[in-house]
């Protein structure tokens, strides 16, 4: 992966362990990476509540060069049959990386943000976000674990809106370079 | 759209990627990350110059795949990418990044179809296994 070209690629250990759910450690690899493995299967206590507005639709979706109606036009939204202007498929990001940060920012999680790239994201949304929801969101730590000298850990933050209805499932690894 | 059959080129659009928009995108979503914006950090950490956030290049390539459902964003059911390169963008430049997709699977009785986007920027490919499940 590209990505880690940027320092160059680490020493690259044989094989690939995984941490969690299924007990395997290996403490003394991790102890190296700092990337503490207790935190697999971690749920947080709900993060927000979030009041999703029209202008952070609109100014998101001009960021991403978006000209589409139904981001800007409240006529043109209910024209498609929604209440209110619709985010872009990729709005839940902002939300859900301020429900990350409680993972992210806590030092006993061993993250060194510094050192962290972006592996993958997917959303799953259960409807669209539209202006005027009220989202709260449960970060969840899917997997913890190692692949070739660096660390990954993959979490999962549940949107819901304020019946407790899912609204957007958004994934996200993140890989923590290795000391090369 | 409706009747295409699996392997057919859906869409191709060029978007387009500059400094100030890295701001813009910084702010709107929250990523204050310096290397987004600050070409001293980036190559305090390794890289040649300021590279765009993976999920703006995302965001970007879902925004071609919302106008090929015809702006109706809410018929985007589900999108995931790996991030597998960069996108450099230098000082007062402005760079392309080119959006294609094609029809992955068709499922007529759902009513969806799978996209496999191809996102490359000078000839690189910089997002990986990129896909989006669409309803017709």
């Amino acid at each position: 992966m590209a990505a880690f070209v940027v320092v160059g690629v680490c020493r690259a250990p044989p094989g690939t362990r995984t941490v969690g759910r299924d007990g395997r450690t290996d403490p003394v690899r991790l102890a190296r990476m700092a990337l503490n493995p207790d935190y697999a299967g971690r749920e947080y206590p709900p993060a927000g509540p979030f009041t999703v507005s029209r202008e952070e639709i609109t100014s998101f979706a001009d960021a991403i060069g978006s000209t589409g109606e139904a981001h800007r036009d409240p006529q043109a939204a209910q024209a498609l049959g929604y209440p209110d202007v619709v985010a872009p498929p990729t709005f839940a990001v902002r939300l859900a990386q301020q429900c990350e940060a409680q993972l992210v920012q806590d030092p006993a999680a061993g993250i060194d943000f510094s050192r962290v790239v972006h592996g993958e994201e997917g959303f799953t949304h259960h409807r669209p976000i539209v202006a005027g929801d009220v989202l709260t969101g449960v970060l969840h730590v899917d997997r913890v674990r190692e692949a070739g000298g660096h660390g990954m850990v993959t979490t999962r933050v549940e949107l819901a809106d304020d019946d407790g209805q899912p609204v957007t499932t958004v994934t996200s690894t993140i890989v923590v370079r290795g000391e090369s | 759209m409706s009747g295409q059959t699996t392997g057919t080129a859906a869409l191709s659009q060029t978007v387009t990627v500059d400094r100030a928009r890295l701001v813009d995108y910084a702010d709107a979503s929250g990523d204050q990350n310096p290397i987004h914006q600050d070409a001293e950090v980036a190559r305090s950490v390794g890289l040649d110059d300021v590279i765009a956030h993976g999920m703006w290049t995302m965001g970007a390539a879902m925004d071609v795949v919302t106008a090929y459902v015809g702006g109706d964003p809410g018929r985007i059911l589900s999108c995931t990418t790996k991030f597998t390169g960069m996108v450099v963008v230098p000082e007062g430049g402005t760079v392309e990044v080119l959006v294609e997709g094609t029809v992955r699977k068709v499922d007529e009785e759902a009513g969806t179809q799978t996209l496999e986007l191809t996102v490359t920027s000078g000839g690189q490919k910089v997002l990986g296994r990129c896909q989006a499940v669409v309803r017709l």
